[in-house]
């Protein structure tokens, strides 16, 4: 609008003003990204230089049996996280967005453990759930025997509540924006209609959070994936091979194995699966039609 | 403005999720003021016979002196970095006309997706090759560069929000980018410039898997790294780790009770709209 007046576009910045942010994140971010694909068909080991080994990697990448199981485990995790975050989180941010006082207190402790680094997180959980000094030897009649990490299910169960209890919060505070932007007539307008709060919630608060959920369940796809922290710490992939996601197998294959090409070949797999699944929710749910909405996003 | 009942069901969720937070963290609180023995013997949710800060002064002697150091240079340098390089970048992404600058913000958006697990083969061949490898420099940079996106988004958003007419009256005044940048948009988007220097320190300070790949020796270790150390290493040792633990959370959670506001509305800001 302010271009069309004389002497306006003076006072606009040029491309100079974003060249420096733009040139350090080409180097340390996009430059890498291109160069994980490039190493996934060389063989390197880290101390000599990378040789090119064609398709190598990613042949043995087919036929690796625990790469396989590694997708299963990644995708059922990140599954999991999506169908039991995404109801608590809009809930206790739609219950967060009100304004009265008590709320502001408790949201203040609900918010903690966004603070906390996953390291920590972990290592807090590996000592709650210890089976012989942690709460299952206090709870037995809750617990059972309480070694919960030393089955399957137990402990991708165990990863999967880590997972709610870390990142709950974060998500819940997007919610919590997402309703903030509500506006109070439609509610108005269906009280006066007569709708009651669990009416209000399906047909006003859950459409107008279309764009919210869309931006969380991303965020949730892409972590879900990634998740690398609470495994090397919680159960190093184990029992067996149980928990070895893909994030955590990459981390093996290179850095414990010595074989960064597979390695690379690994993580180009999840950011090309990431990438996917992201570009799926946006377009299943409509989100690029609605090009004026995702402005400012 | 119609009367709400009180919601009596949100009430009683919330109340399980207070728990649910509540429980580890007062199992995380009590277990380091007790000692060894008595952690093993009465378990992790009674109260303490004896209370003791004993747990708190040997962690401060066994090195975490020195990682608390390590941890607070890399996230003042990565807030820096941000703080440099963030505010001009969305200055010119609200403001400029070109097409060039239209790039660089789809660029950024991208890179909101890009997980650092997906970079760090290729990160550590870059920052050996450098000769960074083992220096707090080489986490740094990576750290600064994902903090990026998000940082940006947020102050892009925050930027947005000045009106165009305050731009027209300084043009009218004959005002260069760089006083209009100076003069205006910096002191109206101190909510935003705040929320990212609370979220990329929280992300500097929490780093974890740059530090573990791209760095070794103890000179250079960061506080989760000794953490994560600590539990392969005297993994029994339940209130020294715990206690390691609060340690670490300490500093965030003081500039938590200060920039909560910050942190809340910048986060809130991703997904709204």
């Amino acid at each position: 609008m302010t271009a069309k007046q004389p002497g306006a576009g003076v006072t606009r910045p040029g491309f100079g003003w974003a060249a420096p942010a733009a040139v350090f994140f080409l180097l340390f971010a996009i430059v890498p990204l291109l160069l994980v694909a490039v190493l996934s068909f060389t063989s390197w080991n880290g101390i000599n230089e990378p040789k090119f080994n064609g398709l190598d990697n990613w042949t043995g990448l087919l036929h690796d049996p625990v790469m396989i199981e590694s997708i299963g485990t990644t995708l059922l995790l990140t599954a999991l996280g999506v169908a039991a975050q995404t109801p608590v989180s809009i809930l206790l941010g739609v219950w967060a967005a009100g304004r009265q006082r008590n709320r502001a207190v408790l949201s203040a402790i609900y918010f903690v453990p966004l603070l906390l680094s996953a390291t920590a997180v972990s290592v807090v959980w590996r000592a709650v759930l210890d089976p012989n000094f942690g709460v299952p030897s206090q709870l037995t009649w809750l617990f059972g025997d309480g070694n919960l990490l030393g089955t399957r299910s137990g402990a991708i169960g165990v990863l999967a509540f880590v997972g709610v209890w870390q990142f709950t919060p974060l998500h819940a505070l997007i919610y919590q924006g997402g309703a903030r932007a509500i506006p109070q007539v439609l509610y108005q307008a269906a009280a006066i209609d007569g709708a009651g709060r669990v009416r209000q919630f399906i047909h006003i608060t859950l459409p107008q959070l279309r764009n919210t959920v869309i931006t969380s369940t991303v965020l949730m796809v892409v972590g879900g994936l990634t998740t690398f922290d609470t495994v090397l710490i919680l159960t190093q992939g184990g029992p067996g091979t149980d928990t070895t996601v893909s994030a955590y197998y990459m981390y093996q294959k290179a850095f414990k194995g010595f074989d960064f090409g597979a390695g690379s070949a690994i993580a180009l797999v999840l950011v090309v699966v990431a990438t996917l699944i992201s570009l799926a929710v946006v377009r299943f749910t409509g989100y690029d039609r609605m090009r004026s909405t995702t402005e400012g996003l | 403005m119609l009367r709400q009942r009180p919601n009596y069901l949100a009430g009683l969720g919330s109340l399980v999720w207070l728990l649910l937070v509540g429980l580890p963290l007062y199992v995380l609180l009590i277990a380091t003021l007790r000692t060894r023995s008595d952690y093993s013997t009465e378990g992790p949710l009674s109260l303490p016979r004896e209370w003791t800060g004993q747990n708190y002064l040997n962690d401060l002697s066994n090195g975490f002196g020195q990682d608390f150091l390590n941890t607070l240079v890399v996230t003042v340098s990565v807030v820096a970095i941000v703080l440099l390089l963030v505010p001009p970048l969305a200055y010119a992404i609200v403001r400029a006309r070109g097409r060039a600058t239209g790039w660089v913000f789809r660029l950024f958006l991208l890179g909101l997706a890009i997980p650092a697990q997906a970079v760090i083969v290729p990160m550590f061949y870059v920052i050996s090759k450098t000769g960074l490898y083992d220096h707090l420099i080489g986490v740094i940079l990576p750290t600064a560069a994902f903090c990026l996106p998000v940082c940006t988004l947020v102050l892009t958003g925050a930027m947005r929000d000045i009106g165009p007419e305050l731009y027209e009256a300084m043009a009218i005044d004959g005002a260069t980018p760089a006083r209009v940048f100076r003069q205006l948009v910096l002191p109206l988007s101190k909510g935003g410039l705040s929320s990212i220097v609370v979220f990329s320190a929280l992300q500097a300070w929490n780093g974890f898997l740059f530090p573990l790949i791209l760095t070794q020796s103890d000179a250079t270790k960061v506080m989760t790294l000794g953490l994560y150390e600590f539990q392969t290493e005297h993994g029994v040792d339940v209130p020294g780790l715990l206690s390691a633990v609060v340690l670490s959370v300490l500093p965030i959670f003081v500039v938590y009770l200060f920039a909560r506001r910050a942190l809340v509305q910048g986060l809130m800001g991703v997904g709204g709209k």
